[in-house]
């Protein structure tokens, strides 16, 4: 996200591109974002078993059936559960990381910062395999609950990165200061962290949601018979009928995900403006 | 008169580094008292000291005669102008002068009325509504400053306050900072590195060196009779010359310090000429010339008032001073 801002930063534009390279790069962004538009196209299909081109014909039908069919609900409202709670477990342990890796010094200080965020860097499988494996030698059935833990842990990442971030960019002294002028530690919490770590919070705890909502692969190791929405709309692709309500589920999925990294791109772009001008 | 801080024999080490060494001070009240010093000499950890925001790894320190090693930052009788102002970017001026009061529990009407107060004081009338971003630096500054008098603390720290304001600025606020302290009757104390700073501003002045002080006393009393080369060097672009150059021009076997502006050029060989050498340099300052001559191995510097003929690099000429002047200095 940073980089983006600092990209887009007029001062920072050179000579102008030539037109093959405008042409490679119109080209690059139809095929990254082609596919999706047909999404969208195919949740109005009347053709219900291929997708075939054209769309013989357009209806809003789809919606109405995705609606009315009982086996999307239950996946969904697992998908928001589990989303909502990994964020706010996410939220509360990855500031209070972020608290104490940017307030203390102490030995070992930048291997578990390492290790803070090796859970985004590890691929899915092997955080699956390794918490699969792990509630299989405690006995812990599998449930809804380990769905969550298994999201927290690369949520967490998310929200800690953040954190870490603003605080890294908020002027170290105004802690200082607000103890210098009377104020104990929690109240500096309340009245000076809080109202800057705010906006930065808020984008992590909402790309973080985004980030649970589509997971497959460390779902997959840790949901016992339970499916969350991705999952549903896998094994609906395989099936031959109704395929275009797994494109308006698709649909809302895209929405679910889309809009709260747009907000979160929003509000930390904002916020990067607000912590440095305290300087 | 009584001592509003007061070190005794306080040491603060991070591991083997002695960030402060043995330091004894005292303080009076109602002084404006700077510490001055090269960066790593200890000044600014004697200020965090006293704020609290460190703790001695011995020693002792009392403000007011409290001993203060067990009151954290947030219950001691003193506030802080931090270095780089440390406002809170979230709150208007209004809120960060009234923070202190806030935290307090001094009611939104009371503490917005001391706040405004405060603002006229340091002549910021108008300003309440804006945020620190939307201020200049001198702005900025003032605001740091109606902040922590706002709670009316026994001592003021500042911590090297002018150090982001550009010349004439900085000119500006040292002469309303000295009216603010001789006007409010309160215990200054303030870091600076910047010699004419302290020297202009201060009444008492700590001359800091390495984690010790290399001397205490009156900006006068530091100027005129620096203890050691150190103080000789650091305060005042002094002279400072060998035993054996002392010792030749009638001295004692002792390192001795010379004010440049104590020292007069004259033609060689002129009968009143004390000791003669090569110029070796020339320094146009406005108001004087610097020039620098070469005298058995050890430059000394001369401050040639503007209108005098300057001579060319390369010249020999003759010093003549009075031998008052020559200030001796115990030890190296």
């Amino acid at each position: 996200m940073r980089s983006d801002l600092s990209l887009s930063d007029p001062r920072l534009s050179g000579p102008r591109a030539s037109l093959g390279l405008k042409a490679a790069a119109f080209a690059g962004l139809l095929f990254l974002h082609l596919p999706i538009l047909l999404i969208f196209l195919y949740a109005f299909t009347t053709e219900e078993k291929t997708y075939q081109f054209p769309p013989p014909g357009l209806t809003t039908q789809w919606f109405g059936v995705a609606w009315n069919r009982a086996d999307i609900w239950p996946p969904l409202w697992l998908s928001l559960k589990v989303a909502s709670v990994a964020t706010i477990l996410a939220i509360i342990l990855g500031t209070l990381v972020a608290a104490a890796m940017s307030r203390a010094k102490f030995f070992g200080r930048e291997q578990l910062s390492l290790l803070v965020i090796l859970p985004i860097a590890l691929p899915g499988v092997i955080t699956g395999m390794s918490l699969r494996s792990a509630f299989g030698v405690m006995e812990i059935p599998f449930s809804t609950w380990t769905i969550i833990l298994g999201h927290a842990t690369f949520c967490i990442v998310i929200v800690y990165n953040n954190a870490v971030a603003r605080m890294r960019r908020l002027s170290g002294g105004i802690m200082e200061a607000s103890a210098d002028l009377g104020a104990n530690a929690f109240q500096t919490f309340r009245y000076v962290l809080l109202p800057n770590l705010g906006s930065a919070l808020l984008a992590g705890g909402m790309l973080a949601f985004a980030l649970s909502f589509d997971e497959v692969i460390v779902t997959t190791f840790t949901a016992g018979q339970q499916s969350t929405l991705p999952i549903w709309m896998y094994n609906e692709l395989i099936r031959p009928r109704q395929r275009p309500v797994t494109n308006v589920v698709a649909i809302v999925v895209f929405a679910a995900t889309f809009l709260p990294i747009l907000i979160a791109y929003y509000l930390t772009r904002g916020g990067s403006e607000t912590a440095g001008g305290g300087k | 008169m009584t001592a509003a801080v007061t070190f005794s024999n306080v040491s603060r080490h991070f591991g083997s580094t002695k960030a402060v060494d043995g330091v004894d001070l005292t303080v009076p009240e109602g002084a404006f008292f700077a510490m001055l010093g090269p960066s790593g000499s200890g000044k600014t950890t004697c200020l965090r000291l006293i704020s609290g925001f460190e703790q001695p790894t011995t020693g002792e320190i009392r403000i007011f005669g409290e001993d203060v090693s067990r009151i954290p930052p947030h219950l001691r009788a003193v506030n802080t102008v931090f270095q780089d102002y440390a406002l809170f970017p979230h709150l208007n001026v209004r809120d960060n002068v009234a923070y202190g009061l806030m935290v307090k529990g001094m009611s939104r009407t009371a503490r917005h009325a001391r706040a405004e107060e405060m603002l006229a004081l340091v002549k910021l009338e108008g300003y309440g509504d804006r945020k620190p971003a939307q201020l200049s630096g001198g702005q900025r500054q003032r605001v740091a400053l109606a902040r922590a008098l706002v709670n009316e603390p026994r001592v003021l720290l500042l911590d090297e306050p002018l150090g982001a304001l550009d010349l004439k600025l900085r000119e500006a606020m040292q002469d309303e900072l000295k009216a603010l302290q001789a006007k409010l009757g309160l215990t200054f104390v303030f870091v600076t590195h910047d010699q004419h700073e302290a020297l202009s501003m201060a009444d008492h002045l700590a001359v800091f060196n390495q984690g010790r002080i290399a001397q205490v006393g009156s900006p006068q009393e530091i100027y005129d009779r620096p203890s050691s080369r150190f103080v000789a060097d650091f305060v005042g672009s002094s002279n400072v010359l060998p035993p054996a150059l002392t010792q030749s021009l009638g001295g004692p076997a002792q390192w001795s310090s010379l004010r440049p502006e104590s020292v007069q050029l004259v033609e060689p060989g002129s009968p009143e000429g004390q000791i003669s050498g090569q110029v070796t340099g020339l320094r146009y300052l406005g108001a004087a010339t610097r020039i620098l001559l070469t005298a058995q191995g050890t430059e000394i510097a001369a401050l040639l008032p503007s209108g005098q003929p300057v001579p060319a690099i390369g010249d020999t000429r003759s010093l003549r001073f009075d031998p008052k002047a020559l200030h001796l200095m115990e030890g190296a």
